[in-house]
């Protein structure tokens, strides 16, 4: 048991190291396409630093990481428990819209009820949208994978298709859903925006996101539930040997992992959108959510930040195009940072092969694990 | 010693696949990025403030769509580098469009172009919070501010024009047409196109189709093969990027496509007709203008065939010269006011898509 610890501390040690060094190399391999198409590098990255951290351009930031939070504390709890959560893109729009309607529909009730009544209804929708998934896996053993992207161009045109029915659709002319309440937006006071020298869509939804990845910590490393859960996730026949509900665990967690992206969706909507409009691509909240759970590490306080460093890059690579460089920079680096993670976890087998010369059944669970994260 | 040969391999690797996935695209960045990249040296050195900044903000087609927010940035791309300074932001999503405003408000951007109708929402909010910010915004018409320039086209007498060939070229007197959305806007195309259509043949059956989406290639693609298959042999579109797919199907099935907006016969050299232009590039250009030298006017202003706003587009190889004398003579009558185009669904029976 000893090896088998010291092990697993290996990979806690070294993955953070990896990740930095990851994204290391996302940014060199940024330069070098800057150097290879004759720009100049100090001036992009200087302004993609510039921009982050000025007090406007941070809370920018702030504001634009929520969804990203969200998505990634989603895919981040469906790693831990075994399923591969690529369906948090329609669980967020789904999640969004159901607050869009909620705010639209019932925009007279006061604050104090319809936040969080939007907050609740988006999570159901969610956890709905994963349960469903969830059901036909453990009904039929349909891969949650293929349903799940099926399920997220099921979402993408149902949410076009409410966003046209006219009590929800604009009054105006723009292909977009009308405004929600103000009532149900979370978004600071004007005075305390001009006060603190804020973005204009500065809003409180970040403490939920906070909130919510306190409340995933807990659910995985403090409870019996999470225990279960991640027990399922690491190899389901022990787990149903031991006892353990594997159906009933798997709806559990694409239910929760369901319920985040669906809550991403309502804080990012509340907050910055206010609006939904209709998609003519998929947004991509949720996909960026698996880039950000792998470099959080899978750990809600690892995707909490790693969603504010993707906000960061998304924000500060927009402004790129006022320095002559392209914004598709940074997915040249988001890529890169996400090979090389997917490099590192080779390296991490490797070296644990490479220390355990017999025990198989250690080594298999290992690889479990490297799955998992 | 293994392990980073293996990684220094690995890393190699990366680059050699990096560097093919990305080659398009990064070739396609280079050149404005370079044009942009050589500019602003050359812009710290002088003052400035001497320089008209031009901001531009696209909606979520970006900057590369083949339509109004190319257009647009090529016009401006095409002005005097020594009196303007431009720039765009793209929008990925919906919630952009203020973020991207608010940027070049924060930069001192002496205007801001806004592309397409759904950014309106996102420019009024803007404008009424910043008084002395100029905007100009692209097809729309709804915002009544003293800042905002609204640029607007008259795309039922483009849409006229192309319906006129259409008319004139159709063997089968069967015609497609297919539309990306339904709003009063979007109408003006078909109207244009119909009257047109009817006017060059009267018997003419047109086909007509509503996506209901600007983003959906196969969709547009579908549609037009419908049409193929009841026996239309010419096809306009006012779909956007839909639009791709119907030129794409007009082209496997070898049958004339029109296209919209900029001069698509790109996409389908041999059976692009020609296209319905409108010079989204020449009136952005044209704010400019107006605001480096002082008088920017508010308000909507129109672009029509009168002032070279919309027209054919310059690809009419394909097109009789009979055929062209007759666009050219309806585009005179049309611009000497003996003919005008009707812009409401009640004086055009033959459009069906509005009901």
């Amino acid at each position: 048991m000893d090896k088998k610890k010291n092990v697993f501390t290996i990979i806690a040690e070294t993955r953070i190291i990896h990740i930095l060094l990851s994204i290391l190399l996302g940014f060199a391999v940024g330069a070098f396409f800057l150097l290879i198409m004759g720009l100049d590098v100090g001036a992009a990255y200087g302004r993609l630093i510039s921009s982050v951290t000025s007090v406007k351009g941070f809370s920018y930031v702030v504001v634009y990481s929520i969804p990203y939070i969200m998505t990634g504390l989603s895919v981040a709890f469906s790693f831990r428990t075994g399923i591969f959560n690529i369906g948090s893109e329609g669980q967020f729009v789904m999640g969004s819209m159901a607050a869009a309607c909620i705010g639209i529909l019932l925009g007279q009730l006061p604050s104090a009820i319809l936040i969080p009544l939007c907050f609740l209804g988006a999570m159901v929708v969610g956890a709905v949208w994963g349960i469903i998934v969830g059901f036909l896996k453990n009904k039929w053993g349909i891969n949650e994978v293929l349903s799940m992207i099926m399920f997220n161009w099921i979402a993408f045109y149902l949410s076009n298709f409410i966003a046209g029915i006219p009590a929800i659709h604009s009054d105006g002319t723009a292909e977009a859903t009308k405004n929600i309440s103000e009532n149900a937006s979370t978004l600071l006071s004007k005075e305390l925006i001009a006060d603190l020298g804020l973005c204009p869509t500065a809003n409180w939804g970040i403490l939920v996101a906070l909130l919510m990845t306190i409340i995933a910590w807990l659910i995985i490393d403090k409870t019996t539930l999470g225990y279960r859960l991640k027990a399922v996730g690491f190899n389901k026949t022990a787990a149903e040997y031991g006892g353990i509900n594997v159906s009933r665990s798997i709806l559990t967690a694409l239910a929760i992992s369901g319920a985040l992206a669906g809550l991403g969706g309502a804080l990012q909507l509340m907050g910055m959108g206010s609006r939904i409009s209709v998609f003519s691509s998929q947004e991509g909240y949720g996909f960026a959510g698996i880039v950000v759970a792998l470099m959080g590490c899978s750990n809600p306080f690892g995707a909490f930040f790693a969603g504010i460093f993707y906000g960061a890059l998304i924000y500060g690579g927009s402004k790129l195009n006022l320095v002559g460089a392209p914004t598709q920079l940074i997915n040249v680096i988001v890529g890169t940072v996400v090979l090389f993670i997917a490099i590192s976890v080779i390296f991490q087998r490797l070296k644990y092969v490479h220390i355990n010369k017999k025990p198989k059944a250690a080594a298999v669970q290992s690889v479990k694990e490297g799955d998992d994260k | 010693m293994k392990k980073i040969l293996a990684l220094l391999l690995a890393l190699c690797m990366v680059f050699a696949l990096c560097a093919c996935g990305s080659s398009e695209p990064a070739a396609e960045d280079a050149a404005p990025a370079e044009d942009a990249a050589a500019e602003a040296p050359a812009e710290e050195e002088a003052a400035p403030a001497e320089k008209v900044r031009i901001g531009m903000v696209t909606d979520v087609g970006g900057v590369n769509d083949q339509s109004f927010n190319q257009t647009s940035w090529e016009g401006l791309q095409a002005l005097d580098p020594e009196v303007f300074e431009v720039n765009y932001l793209e929008s990925k999503t919906d919630a952009d469009y203020q973020t991207n405003i608010n940027t070049f408000i924060d930069e001192g951007y002496d205007l801001i172009i806004c592309v397409g109708y759904m950014l309106a929402d996102a420019t009024r909010e803007a404008a009424e919070a910043n008084p002395d910010q100029l905007f100009a915004i692209i097809d729309d018409s709804t915002i009544d501010l003293p800042n905002v320039a609204c640029l607007m086209f008259a795309q039922e007498q483009a849409s006229y024009l192309v319906g006129l060939v259409a008319g004139s070229v159709t063997e089968s007197k069967v015609v497609g047409y297919v539309q990306g959305m339904v709003s009063d806007s979007m109408n003006l195309f078909g109207i244009g196109y119909i009257t047109g259509v009817l006017e060059a043949c009267p018997d003419a059956q047109i086909l007509q189709y509503n996506v209901n989406n600007f983003g959906d290639i196969a969709g547009g693609s579908t549609a037009a093969k419908d049409m193929i298959t009841k026996g239309a042999d010419v096809i306009y579109h006012a779909a956007g990027g839909s639009g791709i797919g119907v030129i794409s199907a007009c082209d496997e099935e070898g049958i004339w496509a029109i296209g919209v907006d900029t001069d698509q016969a790109s996409l389908a050299p041999d059976h692009v007709l020609t296209s319905a232009m409108k010079r989204v590039d020449v009136a952005s250009q044209d704010i400019s203008k107006a605001v480096a030298e002082g008088n920017f006017t508010a308000g909507v202003h129109m672009y029509d065939l009168s002032n070279g706003g919309v027209d054919l587009a310059p690809t009419r190889d394909h097109i009789p010269a009979e055929v062209l004398e007759v666009v050219e003579a309806a585009k005179t009558a049309i611009i000497n006011g003996e003919k005008s185009v009707p812009t409401s669904v009640a004086d055009c029976p033959q459009f069906t898509l509005a009901e």
